[in-house]
């Protein structure tokens, strides 16, 4: 399904989305209340592209997410992108409390109608990429907050989106679980060969995991910086512990400060 | 990685092991067992009662007013253990009397929970419904029953759907609120998830709002079980026929001719029914939900 009666190849490329899978054109979103959540916003994700946006919280980082799913109407330009291979991870891990991980892994498929027996393959493969084997027959609440994150991430990768939206997914883990995510996450980013819009508001974690970051500031949400993170894949942990690292992050975060003014 | 330079060196973490062995711990399943000591709770319980009882009739009432009360052993001999003595008197007339009011409840309970569950569902999805239906759903839940028994008498016919009336207009409130509760209660997130994925309405409301509500809709059962039985107790007591009666009418007639065993045992079996229909729920309830649901209590 493609909004806005365009289609992805002769879409109007202003700001050359030729070959994107997703694209924001000078998109605007004005909420019913008169809140300018977003204000022309252009940017695009290609395949093989992770872009993180980073801002203060409330600056419309979401509504972006929200637009890109359909789960928001933008109020004025176009958003681009085939929303058959959308995979949206929440900001909660949003399980169903009443379904074993198996069955909430298997959720979005049956809501597709996916045949059965594929079904059931393609569960035992997510689980087995998202580490949870082992693990199929537990209830959420048997699970901690990590493991429920990864029982989410495997519900959309059985879907095989080609973009992924995470909304904050770690925002609620505690350090060491999140960096541990982020590693994983990153795995099955070069496995899968996604491509990744991630929000966050720790610039640590855009810096680690993405191919570009974005800077978003607040009311109205308006992206003020754009840095290219030049790091290879695949990335480990020492990483965060670099110059080259710490020196991004401490651009990234000054970006942020004259954001927020 | 034997030295370390200085107390402030860190040590990386080895990125080589494999995944599902750095999983997170898991959470601990809730503690789940009944032990023997769970009993002493109700034994002693139940010894306090019989020790009140024997005080207020031994002790409280005067002799000539002990036929209120009887103690319990007089009970227990003369109501319980007397099969059929004379007309009425004995176990048989209440065990049949009694079956015959857990019929109705159990008739009326059915009629209950499906009027009341599809009106829930029916409110969930229609807000004005919801506001038009429930301030009277109130009213009915504090309506006295009794004082529209010659109302129910004079439009509806036969004394059988004048009981089950009267068990559905006692017992439907808790269905359909906790119904409702629960059908509303699934998180916002949830449900986008689910408008993610284009789901129809019947699909939301079978794979996310009724599971979802399925511990509210025990919670309500039960509720409701314990009304029905109340219902078809008072509903018995004003809509009679000859033949066989209901518990309740049983019970006016021991009262009314001072049988003090049988009315104390009638009474003892009603609140056993009763009782007999809480476990039961939950159980169901703990069948049903109990493997994802903490809150839920098998007792």
């Amino acid at each position: 399904m493609i909004l806005d009666g365009g289609n992805m190849t002769d879409a109007p490329s202003t700001n050359n989305s030729a070959g994107a899978v997703l694209s924001f054109d000078h998109m605007s979103m004005t909420f019913p209340d008169g809140t300018r959540a977003l204000d022309d916003v252009s940017f695009s994700i290609r395949p093989g592209e992770f872009v993180t946006v980073v801002g203060p919280s409330g600056c419309g980082k979401s509504t972006l997410l929200r637009i890109a799913s359909n789960l928001e109407k933008n109020t004025s330009g176009h958003c681009e992108v085939d929303r058959g291979s959308i995979g949206f991870v929440f900001q909660d891990a949003t399980l169903m409390p009443w379904r074993t991980v198996r069955r909430n892994v298997e959720l979005i498929a049956e809501l597709h109608k996916m045949e059965k027996a594929e079904r059931a393959k393609a569960c035992t493969e997510a689980i087995e990429l998202v580490g949870l084997s082992g693990f199929e027959d537990k209830y959420p609440r048997q699970l901690s907050g990590g493991m429920k994150m990864r029982a989410s991430l495997a519900r959309s990768l059985m879907m095989k989106p080609k973009v992924f939206l995470f909304d904050e997914p770690f925002g609620a883990l505690d350090e060491i679980t999140r960096e541990r995510l982020n590693d994983e996450l990153l795995r099955l980013f070069q496995h899968e060969g996604f491509a990744g819009l991630f929000i966050t508001h720790s610039i640590t974690e855009a810096v680690y995991m993405s191919t570009k970051v974005l800077v978003m500031s607040s009311r109205p949400g308006r992206i003020t910086d754009v840095f290219d993170v030049p790091f290879t894949y695949p990335r480990t942990h020492d990483l965060r512990y670099e110059p080259e690292f710490a020196e991004l992050c401490g651009q990234v975060s000054h970006a942020l400060r004259g954001a927020h003014q | 990685m034997s030295i370390l330079q200085g107390s402030t060196a860190h040590v990386p973490l080895d990125p080589a092991t494999p995944p599902s062995a750095r999983l997170d711990d898991v959470a601990p399943d809730a503690p789940d067992k009944s032990r023997a000591s769970d009993l002493i709770g109700p034994l002693v319980t139940f010894c306090l009662f019989i020790g009140v009882w024997y005080l207020v009739s031994m002790v409280l009432l005067p002799p000539h007013k002990r036929f209120l009360l009887p103690p319990p052993h007089r009970v227990i001999s003369e109501g319980f253990f007397v099969w059929r003595g004379g007309e009425r008197r004995g176990l048989q007339p209440i065990l049949l009397s009694l079956w015959d009011s857990a019929k109705v409840a159990l008739i009326g309970l059915i009629i209950t929970i499906l009027v009341g569950m599809a009106l829930a569902i029916a409110m969930s999805t229609r807000r004005w419904l919801e506001r038009a239906t429930w301030p009277y759903l109130v009213a009915i839940q504090s309506a006295p029953i009794l004082a529209l028994t010659p109302l129910i008498r004079a439009i509806i016919d036969g004394t059988m759907n004048q009981r089950l009336l009267v068990v559905v207009l006692i017992s439907i409130f808790p269905i359909v609120s906790n119904t409702l509760f629960g059908l509303l209660s699934a998180d916002k997130s949830q449900h986008e998830l689910f408008t993610l994925q284009g789901a129809s309405s019947w699909t939301r409301l079978t794979k996310l709002q009724f599971p979802a509500a399925l511990p509210n809709i025990f919670v309500g059962l039960r509720i409701s079980a314990g009304l029905a039985v109340i219902g078809a107790v008072v509903g018995d007591f004003y809509f009679r026929q000859g033949g066989v009666v209901g518990i309740g009418a049983q019970i006016d007639v021991y009262r009314s001719r001072l049988w003090g065993p049988e009315l104390i045992a009638a009474i003892l079996l009603a609140s056993a029914l009763g009782l007999v229909v809480f476990l039961f729920f939950g159980w169901l309830a703990k069948r049903a939900v109990g493997k994802w649901h903490i809150t839920t209590r098998g007792t």
